[in-house]
């Protein structure tokens, strides 16, 4: 039996099933790093696409029951060159095929993964579908697909209900609220559960609210400070939160990650534009123009922010990719935000850039 | 500063091979590109280092602290670089400050302070900074009495060694299981030591060995170059045991958390170059030991920057003259910088290589003493294909993963041959999956993990599929003997000959491909990576630049050879 990936004005290429059988479709982008798999398919940044790993050996460890970064499966898809059938882990519940089996994601496997990628780092990320069926209802999905630079993907990621989360993880917004240092508002645009993680494990409570939620709702709840989350899509398309952003700037301390960084950017008045195939992957060189340092990041956006545009908004670029030379960070001191491109977070990858975390604690904390 | 000197590595012998030779070669290109003149000292003739356009001036002439004075003093040396030339470079380096030669001539020492050489070479105060950077070294205990050792008995961790001090070839001691046992056997030992003194420890055998390459320059930027994860589990050492890289079987967090840990031993040590921590992880748990760290270019280095791309001898030697990680450029892709992590889309394997062929009379038995006096490695697309690569390179008896001395062995005797490390234990471990003894009943003799028997199981199911007598499967079965790195040579030594099995074997598909060695996972164009062979959609464009065309092509020849992959074999 045969699976078959298409890309748009691309080629057919034949696979073996895995996951679950039918049709999907996303646009097709690639990551570089070497494990992380898990995380990455629960990241809702990554809603949308199908994501293809270089990396030839995936599934390796298995699927466990604590490395989730959101509720369910995000990606639409996954193109792998093998898939682990006997993983071996200590924390292994279940093999990534099973796991996609359950959440009904379809995937393909045997795929040379390396030409594909080259592919996508030449002609850019393109739309593609996945097929365990005959190859001609990947080219009819493709072809009824909208774009993913048409759609909107925060308000279908985005939390429905607000909730809390605190020492002991996720809570109902009523829970105790003493015993924290500090408490903040977290935007969720598309919210990975180890950015909460780690402001829990500095004692910061935080309370997750939607992504259309007004900059008076934010601000009904007194935070010390807001935190703009990654999220899908193109930031050009929400003009709803760049709104709530500029109305929230100067009122609290922001830091924005990711999705939140491009948010920052457009409310201070600058512009993102496209990268012709993202940055994704667990190894990129990223330098902090203030300190000098250099860390190594854990990446995963389509879009980044012109730094020309900046110019004239009062805001500075704090952080550059040393690979490309793209903002990977800015500030405006006149107003207290400052937010980064990549996920200091980690989940997966490295985790130098914690310090960011206890930045943003300290600003809150001094206000 | 103008002049620098370059120890060598001086004779190779076990423990200490061509490596060094590999690395300090890099590293006097590496300096002379920064405009400095190389002085270069080595006793050892045969190597590359010594070609006379390697440095400036070349001096072949014992590695003792009295013929480098003469050479600094002839030469003007301004500094001296001894961290790529091995244990021997370290040593000589160390002679020559304590001798106070070094100030006498004013000669700056380059790269690694030798104070935090010393820091992660002396047993105690390495274990004095882990503790004071709350990073876990196994626990150990100094027993002198009876009542010590009762006072132990509750809470030492089991299983347990037991040292007796002073006593001829450890006589006396042994692994404690329980409490009673380590009544037992410390209390024999008290009385066998000539001190009445044991040394107990936490016992790590059958923990997962996981080391990391790092890198650290002069302004605390740190990266890791690669992990890497050994097949033969703690109890062997890592130049006897069968390593991959990357890791294969820990999860994002644990590859995290120990990566984490390595960059603060780094930092915490203030090495200035490249470094590589050994690490023991329970196979069952988060729980790790820090085991060891070479604080300079080391065996494992030269396996890392072949297995990545990343010239790790050549950054350190730029990071010894204060160059930092951001500013040196990437050497393979020529597009980015060497402050990066290299991803690879590919399994290696490291198979090391015993010179029990010439020496038959020795004693075969692994353990935590070095015995191997070369390695091969292999790349390929899956830790099948990349390990049978491997096994052909080795040059031994066995061309695949069938040994007679295996098939000839009794039950019982197998079951020694899986349990006890020795340099043919692969291939017990493979006759012990063809008698399909159960994976968890292998694992458990030999505390390999499971991830890596059941990929040798694949082989031997393909090789058993493949001795059938032709059929309508045989063109299926070669197919996938083909994608599992079986070369055709070998599937007709396995196959009985049929119009079939030719029919499979000249199927376009079972042509190999070239990929690249590119440092980035294809995310980036390369100009100058190397090759390996696989079986996969398409080749990657062979970049031969025409007005060193020819040098190009034999670079890329040669990593075919050093990869394993002779002409004979695809």
């Amino acid at each position: 039996m045969s699976a078959y990936l298409v890309l748009q004005g691309g080629p057919v290429l034949e696979g073996i099933p895995l996951g679950a059988p039918g049709t999907t479709t996303g646009e097709i982008v690639f990551n570089t790093g070497m494990t992380g798999y898990q995380e990455i398919l629960s990241d809702p940044s990554y809603a949308g696409q199908i994501v293809l790993f270089t990396y030839p050996l995936i599934g390796n460890y298995g699927i466990n029951a604590d490395d989730f970064e959101s509720d369910r499966v995000q990606a639409q898809g996954l193109v792998v060159q093998e898939a682990c059938t006997v993983p071996s882990n200590w924390r292994t519940s279940q093999t990534l095929h099973q796991f996609l089996l359950e959440k009904g994601i379809t995937a393909i496997q045997g795929i040379d993964t390396r030409s594909l990628a080259k592919r996508i780092r030449e002609a850019g990320v393109t739309m593609a579908a996945i097929t365990h069926g005959p190859p001609e209802d990947a080219l009819r999905a493709l072809q009824q697909a909208a774009a993913y630079d048409d759609s909107d993907f925060v308000l279908s990621v985005t939390t429905k209900a607000p909730y809390a989360w605190g020492y002991a993880g996720k809570e109902p917004i009523e829970s105790d609220a003493s015993g924290y240092r500090a408490k903040i508002v977290v935007l969720d645009f598309g919210l990975k559960h180890n950015i909460l993680r780690r402001f829990a494990a500095l004692g910061i409570r935080s309370v997750v609210l939607p992504a259309t939620s007004s900059a008076e709702e934010v601000l009904a709840w007194n935070p010390d400070g807001v935190l703009l989350s990654p999220g899908p899509g193109d930031p050009a398309r929400l003009g709803f939160a760049v709104e709530t952003v500029r109305e929230l700037l100067g009122k609290r301390p922001l830091f924005g990650i990711c999705l939140g960084n491009q948010l920052l950017c457009h409310a201070l008045g600058g512009q993102t534009y496209k990268l012709r195939f993202g940055h994704r992957g667990s190894n990129h060189p990223v330098k902090d123009l203030i300190d000098q340092t250099v860390t190594i990041t854990s990446q995963n956006h389509g879009y980044a922010v012109h730094a020309d545009s900046l110019a004239g908004t009062g805001a500075e670029i704090t952080q550059l990719n040393l690979n490309d030379e793209t903002v990977e960070g800015i500030r405006s001191t006149a107003y207290q935000a400052s937010s980064i491109q990549y996920h200091p977070e980690a989940a997966p990858g490295p985790w130098d850039s914690r310090k960011y975390f206890v930045q943003f604690l300290e600003q809150i904390s001094k206000n | 500063m103008k002049r620098i000197l370059v120890i060598g590595s001086g004779p190779i012998v076990i423990g200490q091979a061509a490596e060094f030779d590999y690395a300090g070669t890099q590293a006097c290109k590496s300096l002379r590109e920064e405009g400095y003149e190389v002085v270069l000292i080595n006793s050892n003739p045969a190597t590359i280092m010594t070609d006379e356009e390697t440095a400036d001036a070349v001096y072949i002439e014992p590695l003792t602290p009295e013929f480098c004075e003469r050479v600094i003093a002839r030469e003007k040396v301004d500094a001296l670089l001894p961290t790529l030339g091995g244990q021997t470079g370290l040593n000589l380096a160390s002679l020559l400050a304590d001798r106070g030669i070094l100030d006498k001539y004013g000669v700056q020492l380059l790269g690694t302070p030798l104070s935090a050489i010393r820091k992660a070479e002396d047993r105690e105060e390495f274990r004095a900074l882990m503790r004071e950077i709350k990073e876990p070294v196994p626990e150990s205990w100094i027993v002198e009495s009876n009542d010590d050792l009762k006072a132990l008995l509750d809470h030492a961790p089991y299983p347990c060694i037991v040292r007796p001090a002073y006593t001829l070839g450890g006589t006396g001691g042994g692994i404690a299981n329980s409490p009673e046992e380590l009544w037992e056997i410390g209390q024999r030992g008290l009385k066998l030591s000539m001190r009445s003194q044991l040394m107990i420890e936490r016992s790590l055998l059958g923990w997962k060995e996981v080391e990391y390459e790092v890198m650290r320059d002069r302004a605390g930027n740190c990266i890791t170059i690669c992990n890497m994860e050994n097949f033969d589990p703690m109890g062997v050492h890592t130049g006897d045991s069968i390593v991959v890289a990357p890791s294969q079987t820990l999860s994002d967090f644990e590859y995290h958390m120990l990566r984490t840990a390595s960059l603060k031993i780094i930092r915490a040590l203030g090495i200035e170059g490249g470094c590589n921590v050994q690490l023991a992880v329970n196979p069952d748990s988060f729980d790790y030991y820090v085991i060891e760290v070479n604080p300079r270019v080391s065996r494992s280095s030269a396996l890392a920057s072949k297995a990545t791309g990343y010239p790790i001898a050549r950054v350190s030697a730029k990071i010894a003259v204060g160059r930092t990680l951001d500013e040196i450029e990437n050497q393979v892709t020529k597009t980015t910088k060497a402050c990066f992590e290299p991803a690879l889309d590919y399994c290696v394997v490291k198979i090391p290589r015993w010179p029990f062929d010439k020496f038959t009379t020795g004693d075969r038995t692994l353990f935590t003493q070095m015995k191997a006096t070369g390695e091969v490695m292999a790349i390929d697309r899956s830790f099948e294909s990349a390990l049978l690569k491997a096994i052909r390179g080795l040059e031994v008896q066995s061309k695949d993963l069938r040994h007679p001395k295996f098939s000839a062995q009794s039950e019982e005797e197998l079951k020694t041959s899986v349990r006890q490390p020795t340099d043919e234990r692969l291939w017990a471990i493979a006759e012990a999956l063809r008698r399909r003894w159960p994976i968890a009943e292998i694992s458990r003799l030999c505390r390999v993990d499971k991830w890596f028997l059941v990929k040798m199981q694949n082989l031997i199911e393909a090789e058993q599929a493949l001795g059938q007598p032709d059929h309508e499967g045989t063109e299926q079965n070669v197919a996938r003997a083909l994608q599992l790195g079986f070369t055709p040579s070998q599937i007709r030594a396995l196959a009985p000959e049929s119009p079939r099995l030719e029919a499979a074997l000249s199927n376009r598909s079972s042509r190999p491909v070239h990929k690249m060695v590119d440092t980035c996972a294809g995310e980036f164009e390369s100009k100058t990576p190397y090759y390996y062979a696989t079986l996969g959609r398409d080749s990657d464009d062979v970049l031969i630049e025409l007005n060193e065309g020819e040098g190009a092509s034999q670079a890329v020849i040669q990593t075919q050879i050093e990869l394993g992959v002779s002409s004979e074999a695809r």
